[in-house]
């Protein structure tokens, strides 16, 4: 595996044209938001950073690796519960239950919640929890060849019936109303309005960190072979690799972002709840990497944040418009745009600097609309 | 929003338009904000704490579900900022930046096991949809049960919207319960009232007595579905004071004749009356100053005279056992006599004593 991370070089020019966009990217979220915006406007992006953490998980298993996952909220909620549990234990003393489990009728702290009022249990576990589950099921999804349409379907089941069960067990989980009220995070007061910006730093610091870590992951050959899974699994499996590996090493990834960003969420947004975690959140963190444009990192960010804004700045003008125009967008995208924002800005430039195609290998992807699952269907029913 | 929630919003709307048109508070006309909060917790935090830092609200009226509370409750305590909470819920809480206009559990769900006790139903069904206010309703109504000698029979839950109650009439009709006692929320009634129906059980056989059935929710339904069964409230469209004939003819004339009233709008509607009269009472909107006037303050409700508990932040209220009639208006068929003191936590009731 030493061998395969080694990635390919890419050429001076790009590289640090590549650099200077980070750059301005990094001085953007750093310095202009945090000057620019208001507490109130600075808090939401933090919110929608943190959707864009999960966004670029879900391109590295969709955009890259052709895994349509549409569960991530699963692996949202876990982290998300996690951190909140802590935080709730935290809050309630030694020896007191949390406020919700009094009026459920709970007298006896449950077993699961007890490692949870440590931090150093608790955090951690935000990310692994989520990384074993996604491995678990990764190892038994992959292994039965379960692709496309399939495997999308088993993970949308997956997070329904999540937050089923977060529903159901109410003296547990806190039921529909989920976990909230939290007034501290480590010590630090969260209402007041140094350290909730001190938070949006440590976001947009872990997104940015986090961007870096996916591109090398991406252009690395472990990238190049996740690429040739998604667009030919059969034939890497006959040149001798095992699929199972690296799709499994893609999915467990994109869980432990999610895990992260769910657990980051819970401070920011001062609630977790199960129609946080449920199929159509889900949706819409994959409807933000389809508007932005899958298969390249800085497009499922862009997108998750876009999508999100839209979804503020409309319904604070028209308050039950926002679906029908999600919906509208989704199909839009699809239809006309399979590449995204990104991907229509690149043909907008290749038209005004008349260049047909600058690089082959991106182009030709953003141009096909569902490049793996139609054909591994075909694949997988012919046995 | 929901429909039931444009209709709290219409009547606030109303008294808002009425303390307009009667000079305003201080001098000064009230500008409403409206937002929405999606039927998603999170949402009504998110927007909650927009009206606060960026619309800078004097004050905000809204909230339907305890799920919607309990995700507000935190925003309206870091910043110091006043909710009104229009519905009946659950009890077990009084936050400090949290006025209470519905019912708690004493003016309302326990006003209703009196009645059944006293109408010889002892053996109770408790059917509810599967969160926070049922199940907490169901722990005090088992509690109640215990001391009083009532048994109970069932209690089973079903997801906030569920459409299917084959099952649990079945077990209903195994278990031969002398009433039911229902927390079903929103749609989940019409499905659950209509399979009652057409598995024969009428309510001359087994009465439904419901708590979060309103004159809007019977228009779901439908009269002739639900007619003859049982609501817990504090207000009815026929509540007859002259203050509620005068509501009822201002909401008509502001939204249609064929509109009804019901209790969440008549909550609502009182919250935003007792925010303005603490306000000139005050003579600021400052927050504190606001809470300071509102201890104590009486007013002279469609449902008769309320007055703010200065400790606990709720109201006195009347409690109003109502029947269900063919037309989809509810008469009552009893009343508490007077004003119940709120007491949220129970706390003057010795068989509620460990539950909160």
């Amino acid at each position: 595996m030493s061998l395969l991370l080694r990635g390919p070089r890419v050429a001076p020019g790009r590289s640090r044209r590549w650099w200077l966009g980070f750059g301005l990217a990094m001085v953007l979220l750093l310095v202009v938001a945090p000057v620019a915006l208001s507490a109130f406007r600075l808090g939401l992006l933090s919110k929608y950073l943190c959707f864009a953490i999960v966004a670029l998980g879900i391109d590295v298993a969709w955009g890259y690796g052709g895994m349509l996952t549409l569960g991530q909220g699963v692996f949202f909620g876990i982290g998300g519960y996690a951190m909140a549990m802590y935080m709730k234990l935290h809050q309630a003393g030694a020896g007191h239950l949390p406020d919700f489990m009094t009026w459920s009728g709970v007298s006896k702290l449950p077993l699961i919640w007890k490692p949870f009022r440590y931090a150093w249990v608790a955090l951690p576990a935000a990310v692994l929890v989520p990384v074993a589950l996604a491995v678990g099921l990764g190892y038994l999804i992959f292994r039965q060849r379960v692709r496309g349409a399939y495997f999308a379907i088993l993970t949308q089941a997956l997070a329904a019936a999540f937050a089923i069960w977060l529903v159901g067990e109410q003296g547990l989980t806190g039921g529909t109303n989920g976990l909230t009220n939290f007034h501290e995070l480590l010590g630090f007061n969260l209402s007041d309005p140094a350290n909730q910006r001190s938070l949006y730093f440590v976001v947009a610091g872990t997104l940015l960190g986090l961007f870096l870590l996916a591109r090398a992951l991406i252009q690395s050959r472990y990238g190049r072979l996740l690429v040739a899974v998604r667009d030919g699994e059969d034939r890497v499996r006959f040149l001798g690799y095992n699929p199972l590996v690296v799709k499994t090493l893609a999915f467990a990834f994109s869980a432990a972002l999610a895990g992260l960003a769910g657990a980051l969420f819970v401070p920011v947004v001062g609630i977790i709840s199960p129609t946080l975690v449920d199929v159509v959140p889900s949706l819409e963190l994959l409807i933000g990497v389809a508007v932005g444009g899958r298969g390249t990192l800085y497009g499922a960010i862009i997108g998750a944040v876009a999508v999100n804004w839209a979804k503020t700045g409309l319904s604070e003008h028209f308050a039950s418009g926002w679906l029908y125009f999600q919906g509208a967008l989704f199909v839009l995208v699809i239809v006309y745009a399979p590449g995204g924002m990104v991907g229509l800005w690149r043909k907008g430039r290749d038209a005004v600097v008349g260049r047909r195609t600058t690089r082959p290998t991106r182009t030709t992807r953003t141009e096909r609309p569902e490049p793996v699952s139609a054909r591994t269907v075909e694949l997988t029913s012919a046995p | 929003m929901a429909i039931s929630e444009v209709t709290v919003k219409n009547a606030e709307l109303l008294a808002i338009d009425q303390i307009n048109a009667a000079g305003g508070v201080l001098g000064k006309q009230i500008v409403p904000v409206v937002e929405d909060g999606q039927s998603d917790w999170p949402t009504f935090a998110e927007k909650s704490q927009k009206l606060i830092s960026v619309d800078k609200v004097a004050v905000v009226f809204g909230g339907w579900t305890s799920a919607s509370r309990k995700a507000m409750l935190p925003v309206y305590e870091s910043n110091k900022a006043l909710l009104f909470y229009p519905v009946q819920y659950e009890g077990l809480e009084a936050s400090p930046y949290i006025y209470y206009m519905g019912a708690t559990t004493n003016q309302q769900i326990v006003p209703a096991l009196d009645y059944l006790k006293a109408q010889g139903k002892t053996k109770l069904f408790l059917v509810g949809s599967d969160y926070v206010f049922p199940k907490t309703a169901n722990k005090e109504i088992k509690a109640y049960a215990k001391a009083n000698g009532i048994d109970i029979v069932g209690e089973e839950y079903t997801p906030l919207g569920a459409t299917e109650y084959g099952t649990i009439i079945n077990k209903i009709t195994a278990a031969k319960p002398t009433a039911v006692f229902n927390t079903l929320n929103g749609d989940s009634n019409v499905a659950f009232f209509k399979q009652m129906r057409s598995a024969g059980v009428t309510p001359q056989q087994l009465p439904v007595l419901s708590v979060s059935v309103a004159e809007q929710e019977v228009q779901g339904i439908g009269a002739d579905v639900v007619a003859g069964d049982l609501v817990s409230w504090n207000y009815y469209q026929t509540t007859n004071t002259p203050e509620s004939v005068a509501f009822v003819k201002a909401y008509q004339a502001k939204y249609g004749a064929d509109k009804v009233v019901d209790d969440p709008m008549e909550a609502a509607f009182t919250g935003v009356h007792l925010w303005a009269l603490a306000v000139a009472k005050a003579g600021t909107t400052a927050v504190e100053a606001v809470k300071a006037a509102m201890a104590g303050l009486t007013y002279q409700a469609p449902e008769g005279l309320v007055t703010v508990d200065g400790e606990n932040h709720h109201i006195t209220k009347t409690a109003r056992i109502g029947l269900i009639s063919p037309s989809g208006q509810i008469n009552e068929v009893a009343n508490s006599g007077g004003p119940i003191k709120p007491d949220p936590f129970l706390k003057t009731y010795p068989w509620a004593v460990g539950l909160s």
